[in-house]
């Protein structure tokens, strides 16, 4: 596949993995976080921690959408489609987050309610105008990647008149999710998670652009590279993180240079802005309420709002208590710290909203890295 | 020539029944009654298409001489599949091959078919009578005979227009022994071709995400590639067909019967460049796409070339490659050495597989 195999090229993974081993050097460890779900995904699918230097250690950041998303947001969707009889249009991996009573959208589905997974915000529109006599939801989910394309859709909705359509907006923001990780005591204070960079978004900064990240590398003395989701993008990303860190910088570095630039995407920029404004504060799954860390929809736009169109409020739940979702979110534990990790809690049955999507820590973990946890011979 | 019910005063011939009107008609809750209505659909639409010595004899059932001594291989598939049609093949040819192909891989030859369908109230006689005489064709084509069926409707809104049953049974021949349970480490693992044409043809005709592509289902019915493998090593340990689930989860299945691990080399496994694009777009792992024609088999290491000369000498194993090979491992996990260079678990499908989100 052009314009994708060069970029999963094992030769060139085989001469980076080379330099690596020289370069870092042998008498300190190398800590690195990729807070994408999409890097965590490449890591673990390509098999990319195999070629690290012993010492380099990737922790899985909480850029995994479904994964920061928290119960009682699922319940309000679940809600909608059972106690309000609304069609609730979703993108595919949220169907499967746990929630409330055992339930998820797939199982609340099965359940008579009407959900339907969509591949675009623009998709949930269609089913709004098809279904002209049901309220049709859009469930929207994630970080600055998928927000422009819900602030289309509602400019959509609002110019063709559409009465049916409204939105329950639970996007978030990627920089103060990582401002929060920053800081957080285990990081900040004690040093028990210690981060000596970053890997920085991709999908993300093509929108919000690199400019961003300065904060982080200037305030907390940490380097941010910005890589692409193929193998050989995060390679080089964690190669320029040695450097940097082998030379005492902090700076955002960009990797992924075919498609992010410093300023970013500013149409979409100006549409989000247009459509949402800040929430004071928001729960993540795992990290609890973070100041300033989504998006609500703007007054002007109110009857887009399922918020405010039903009456569903939002009610916190807390995690099974065995759950350590919140700590491996954080960095501070890795899935197998876990009790019930790979027993109770699996890709069949989640646990924990890590165990979910196949971006999740634990969920990759699981299902591309458990071999590394009990040694096998391979005599083949 | 047919007498016609005109008025103009010509006779209607004694016993005259107006034949079904195929190109505008529709299934109603008549045909499923067992009155007349029912029986012209089935001899118009059914046994038009499948017409062979032991339907004719009109029974309730088949009576089959099995040769003597002869192991009896039996499988059955339920087929529900939307859209009905699809690039490279419908519902009535797929539920043909799978239950052949089900009846193969235990190295047996399949020789009859049963077939049963639910008919929703309202489904288009044309489709129907499409759907069969694919069936027949695709039946015609791999050498078995649908030796006895069964039709009942239900109504509307309570099934997905045609869903259909069907279970075949064969023979195996003398001396072959084929099971999940027989890979040993060492053996190698052949695939016959290239992995997720199928799964792709149909996620591309879905309403919700109709995408332009050039990719046909591998629908096919597999008989014939075995009996030549078979011909070709008759020690062949294991065959299975990888439906849904795809390669992934069929591999992880035949480890877990045999108790071995396996390990594969991602650079050896067959993926069209279409498949891999549209795979990389939906954010799908083409190793867990089903297929409808594709085989894999587990033959020990001394007799892989020969097994493998004669899939590429048959139509259907043109492509066919060795993907990898059985290993010891306490907890059957099926490995795989990436293109990339480092190595993963490839682990079962879990739950359907949906697409992520960034």
């Amino acid at each position: 596949m052009k314009y994708i195999d060069e970029f999963r090229d094992g030769d060139v993974a085989r001469r980076i993995a080379d330099r690596l081993a020289t370069e870092a050097r042998a008498d300190r460890q190398y800590s690195f976080m990729e807070f994408c779900g999409g890097h965590t995904h490449a890591i673990s699918r390509y098999g990319v921690s195999e070629l690290l230097p012993a010492n380099v250690r990737m922790i899985h950041g909480p850029g995994c959408p479904v994964c920061v998303l928290p119960i009682g947001r699922v319940d309000m969707a679940i809600r909608l489609a059972l106690e309000h009889d609304v069609i609730v249009c979703t993108y595919g991996d949220t169907m499967r987050v746990p929630a409330s009573d055992s339930l998820s959208l797939t199982k609340a589905k099965a359940r008579g309610g009407d959900i339907r997974m969509v591949y675009s915000a623009a998709d949930a529109l269609t089913v709004a105008r098809d279904n002209p006599e049901r309220q049709v939801v859009f469930f929207a989910i994630g970080f600055e990647t998928t927000t422009p394309p819900t602030a289309l859709a509602i400019l959509r909705a609002q110019r063709e008149g559409l009465k049916n359509f409204s939105v329950l907006c639970c996007h978030v923001l990627t920089p103060s999710a990582i401002t929060h990780i920053l800081e957080s005591p285990e990081v900040r204070q004690y040093g028990t998670v210690p981060i000596d960079g970053f890997i920085g978004p991709a999908h993300v900064s093509i929108v919000i652009g690199a400019a961003p990240y300065e904060h982080f590398a200037e305030e907390y003395r940490k380097p941010v590279v910005i890589a692409g989701f193929e193998p050989l993008d995060v390679m080089q990303a964690i190669l320029m993180l040695v450097r940097q860190v082998n030379e005492g910088r902090a700076h955002v570095e960009n990797e992924f240079t075919r498609a992010v630039d410093r300023d970013g995407n500013l149409a979409a920029q100006q549409k989000v802005s247009e459509v949402f404004e800040l929430r004071p504060s928001f729960e993540w799954r795992g990290l609890g309420e973070v100041p300033y860390s989504a998006l609500k929809i703007r007054p002007a736009f109110a009857e887009f709002d399922a918020e405010r169109r039903f009456d569903v409020g939002y009610t916190p739940v807390a995690d099974n208590k065995a759950c350590e979702c919140g700590a491996i979110l954080r960095g501070v534990k890795k899935p197998t710290d876990c009790k019930i990790f790979g027993t109770v809690c699996t890709p069949e049955n989640p646990i924990g909203s890590c165990m979910v999507s196949s971006e999740g820590a634990c969920a990759a973990h699981y299902a591309y890295g458990r071999f590394k946890d009990i040694p096998v011979k391979v005599s083949a | 020539m047919n007498a016609r019910d005109d008025s103009k005063g010509g006779t209607v011939r004694a016993g005259y029944v107006r034949p079904l009107d195929i190109r505008n008609g529709r299934i109603d809750m008549g045909h499923g009654a067992g009155g007349r209505a029912a029986s012209q659909l089935i001899e118009e639409i059914f046994l038009a298409a499948f017409d062979n010595p032991f339907l004719r004899q009109g029974n309730d059932g088949a009576s089959l001489a099995i040769p003597q001594g002869a192991r009896l291989v039996m499988a059955t598939d339920a087929h529900v599949i939307s859209p009905l049609f699809f690039p490279g093949g419908d519902i009535g040819a797929l539920s043909v091959h799978g239950t052949v192909n089900d009846v193969a891989m235990m190295g047996a030859t399949p020789l009859w078919l049963s077939a049963s369908f639910i008919l929703e109230e309202g489904f288009p006689l044309a489709d129907l009578k499409r759907i069969v005489q694919s069936m027949a064709a695709a039946a015609r084509e791999a050498g078995v005979a649908v030796v006895t069926g069964d039709t009942k409707v239900v109504e509307q809104g309570k099934g997905d227009g045609v869903f259909i049953s069907t279970t075949g049974v064969g023979v195996v021949p003398h001396g072959i022994d084929v099971s999940g349970a027989h890979a040993r480490p060492g053996d190698v693992i052949l695939l016959s071709g290239t992995v997720g044409d199928h799964g792709v043809a149909v996620l591309s005709q879905r309403e919700s995400l109709e995408f332009e592509t050039t990719i046909v289902s591998d629908t096919a019915a597999l008989n014939g590639l075995v009996a030549d493998m078979l011909a070709a090593c008759p020690a062949i340990r294991t065959l299975r067909d990888p439906t849904r689930g795809g390669v992934a989860t069929t591999l992880n299945e035949i480890a877990r019967q045999s108790g071995v691990g396996m390990l594969l080399d991602e650079a050896a496994i067959p993926v069209k460049p279409e498949v891999d694009a549209a795979c990389e777009l939906l954010g799908l792992d083409p190793l867990y796409v089903a297929n409808e024609g594709k085989l894999l088999a587990i033959v020990p290491a001394d007799q892989a070339d020969a097994v493998l000369a004669a899939m590429r000498a048959h139509p259907h194993g043109a492509d066919a490659a060795c993907i990898g090979s059985v290993t010891e491992d306490p907890h059957h996990f099926v490995q795989m050495n990436t293109r990339f260079g480092g190595r993963r678990v490839v682990d079962w499908l879990s739950g359907e597989q949906l697409p992520r989100i960034c």
